[in-house]
């Protein structure tokens, strides 16, 4: 597992570590561990990460946010963090201020669209939002005849119709129908719906990245102490070489989304170079998720198949979060025509501008 | 917590990419004249001394090692830059290459000063080619099992045994080899191996060929008749060689070399299908961009932490693990998404022989430097399971 190099990840770790225990959150059946575990990540001023300071929130740099992220998927974290943060930065992008509170993003995929009309209304579609449900407040990236438009919408202004994800949380569809926004302003250039999407699925990868960490890790130790043939699991070849399998999926995974993390933190746009970087992060951890995420039930046998043990908060959440904000096969469709479009001699330079 | 695997987001900086423009300049020239085909693979490319010599005056060989040996003092990013522009091209490096990753870095750690101003020298002008001989009949990547013997004489060493599997022997001026210099010992099955350096094209080594499903020929059977090593050839410590073997692999297992391969065919499929894929094709080709870019990641990552003066063996591992497992699939991937290639395609000949040539070489690729079981036995290690 990564050390903590910065307070902002520090902190989260601190409050993970505390009240957001995978153990004990699984044995929770009411749900009582969101509320403190929310409250004392909003003192923290962990869910505005990503908002300056003058719009409400406290002014990370993306680079840490990117880390908290990263963190929150080792802990599989189950509130509206990672969205709370996209929506304060995508409000940010416009200069529109943050309110309290959690948040989401519409729309959470690549094609779902919602349009503001002459009158300044919002109308449109977005399936699977994750947590809209849990939201107060949407931000949403808007297409009007002027232009992509930054709106933050009242969440109880929408139509939601709830759903779970493969990982059993909230992903809903919400419709906005004529709805008047609070704030409103035109998006600066650069920032559209593909850069919304390629900060989601970066912020996906991260989580998924984590969870597989957390996968490793806890495979690891299990294969320890199970005991079958009268050995330790870990002492059979077989099971080494599938843990060795894990730990490069788990890796493959950090490397392309903290790749792709460091890649947005330190471009000055939303450019072909971070375009690869994003779409390869979001399609290989999706990848990882399914591969590193059979591997460890394999690892774990039927104990880990069960709703007891803490294993499924990883594998399922790892592989749900494939879904949001374009799927692997989208992106995998949309990165390979950006390449067929350049021709043949441009993908090496491509490949080795990162 | 058990993994403490890391693969930090290194970026090359950029006098590498300037290096990165004077690398492809000269291997447009190299084309433009006619020394190699780029979308011919399947050539015998293991003599090409001349393209290897002015690759040396290039000042791209012995890239890292100290200016008193004739290196350029630069960094292994640098070095990784040429490497992967000289793979990407399909360059015939053959002949240099394994002087230039593994065995010049041996002889500056282990040979005596002589030695080292002799051939690291030569090794930097392009001019002499090396082997590795590790595997025997019967050991292969079981280097502890190795039996070749090397007795103590007058002033050295008299070698009897065989090496196999040994890339390039017959063009090679130079091998490095573990010798057994005493038997194992129940404590440790790994002590009795000592490293030699050894002067080919000599009496008392003979060089079998052995020829390779790809129809090519690389590697060979070396046969040892009381050929004498002398005593200043030894690397090393004697004895204790298989510490000094394995430190080597980190270099080997995590260069761009370990991925980019069959890497041609991805090009020149994305040449058949065109600028407007249908989206089975596109998304073939997006998910196989994503794996290599992300390979490329770790692979730099890597070199980072050699350039850090690291010893990345676990991470080198799972690098060449993951990599050579992809440019083996990669051609079958891509024979996959051809089948829907238009005859029309203007490369399809081409597409197809690569295929045929990149089909064939793909078995040997998770073998080659190190078998994936073992790496994985390796990374194992590494999670605390052994």
């Amino acid at each position: 597992m990564a050390e903590s190099d910065n307070i902002v990840v520090e902190t989260a770790e601190k409050i993970f570590a505390d009240l957001a225990d995978p153990q004990t959150i699984n044995n929770d059946k009411k749900n009582s561990w969101q509320a403190p575990l929310w409250q004392a990540l909003s003192e923290a001023g962990l869910p505005l990460s990503w908002v300056p300071d003058d719009l409400g929130g406290s002014g990370a740099s993306l680079a840490d946010g990117f880390a908290l992220l990263n963190a929150a998927g080792r802990f599989a974290v189950a509130v509206p963090l990672a969205e709370t943060m996209l929506a304060g930065w995508l409000l940010a992008q416009a200069k529109i201020t943050s309110p309290e509170g959690e948040m989401t993003v519409l729309p959470a995929s690549p094609r779902d669209r919602i349009t503001l009309d002459a009158d300044g209304a919002l109308s449109g579609r977005a399936r699977g939002v994750p947590f809209a449900k849990a939201a107060k407040h949407f931000a949403v990236l808007a297409h009007g005849k002027d232009g992509v438009c930054i709106a933050l919408v009242d969440a109880g202004k929408g139509r939601i119709e709830s759903g779970l994800n493969v990982g059993y949380d909230h992903s809903d569809t919400v419709t906005l129908d004529k709805v008047q926004p609070v704030t409103i302003k035109a998006a600066p250039d650069g920032v559209d719906q593909t850069s919304l999407m390629l900060m989601g699925g970066v912020a996906r990868s991260l989580q998924i990245a984590g969870a597989l960490e957390a996968m490793l890790d806890i495979s690891v130790r299990y294969s320890n102490e199970r005991v079958a043939f009268e050995k330790k699991i870990s002492k059979f070849q077989a099971v080494q070489h599938n843990l060795a399998r894990l730990a490069g999926e788990s890796a493959a995974a950090l490397a392309a989304a903290t790749s792709a993390a460091d890649a947005i933190a330190n471009a000055k746009s939303f450019d072909d170079a971070v375009y690869l970087e994003a779409a390869s992060a979001k399609i290989r951890c999706a990848e990882a998720a399914e591969k590193g995420g059979a591997i460890a039930h394999q690892v774990h046998g039927a104990i880990g198949f069960t709703i007891e043990h803490i294993l499924h908060r990883y594998s399922l959440r790892a592989l749900a979060w494939r879904d949001d904000f374009g799927s692997e096969s989208h992106w995998a469709v949309e990165l390979g025509k950006l390449v067929a479009s350049r021709g043949a001699d441009e993908l090496w330079p491509l490949v080795a501008s990162r | 917590m058990t993994a403490a695997l890391r693969f930090d987001p290194i970026r090359l900086p950029e006098k590498c990419e300037q290096l990165r423009k004077e690398v492809r300049a000269f291997l447009a020239e190299e084309i433009a004249a006619g020394t190699f085909d780029p979308h011919k693979p399947n050539r015998e490319d293991t003599d090409a001394p001349e393209f290897s010599r002015r690759v040396g005056a290039k000042g791209w060989l012995g890239m890292t090692w100290p200016k008193k040996y004739g290196g350029q003092e630069r960094s292994f990013l640098e070095r990784y830059v040429v490497t992967e522009e000289m793979r990407v091209a399909n360059a015939p490096t053959r002949r240099f290459f394994v002087a230039d990753r593994q065995s010049g870095p041996v002889l500056i750690k282990y040979a005596p000063e002589h030695i080292k101003m002799d051939i690291l020298p030569r090794i930097c002008r392009g001019e002499i080619c090396f082997a590795i001989g590790m595997s025997e009949p019967n050991s292969g990547s079981d280097l502890f099992a190795a039996k070749t013997r090397a007795t103590k004489t007058d002033g050295g060493y008299l070698i009897n045994g065989t090496k196999i599997w040994t890339s390039s022997a017959h063009i090679a001026d130079y091998m490095i080899a573990i010798f057994r210099t005493s038997p194992p010992t129940k404590e440790n099955r790994r002590h009795g191996l000592t490293q030699f350096l050894v002067k080919m094209k000599q009496p008392g080594i003979q060089v079998n060929p052995i020829g390779q499903i790809t129809g090519q020929y690389e590697f060979n059977e070396v046969v040892f008749t009381d050929f004498f090593v002398p005593e200043d050839h030894v690397l090393g410590e004697v004895d204790g060689a298989w510490k000094q073997a394995t430190s080597e692999l980190a270099y080997e297992r995590s260069g761009p070399e370990r991925f980019l391969e069959t890497y041609y065919v991805l090009t020149e499929l994305v040449r058949a299908v065109g600028p407007n894929p249908d989206t089975r094709s596109a998304e073939g080709i997006g998910r196989l961009v994503a794996q290599l870019h992300t390979m490329r990641r770790m692979s730099v990552s890597v070199a980072g932490m050699l350039q850090a003066g690291k010893e990345p063996v676990v991470e080198a591992s799972i690098v060449k693990d993951i990599g050579t497992v992809w440019e083996q699939q990669l051609p079958h991937r891509v024979r996959d998404l051809a089948a829907f290639v238009e005859e029309t395609a203007t490369n399809r000949e081409t597409l197809e022989q690569q295929l045929d040539f990149a089909i064939k070489t793909a078995p040997k690729l998770t073998i080659q430097g190190g078998t994936t079981e073992v790496l994985r036995g390796i990374i194992a290690r590494g999670l605390g399971l052994r």
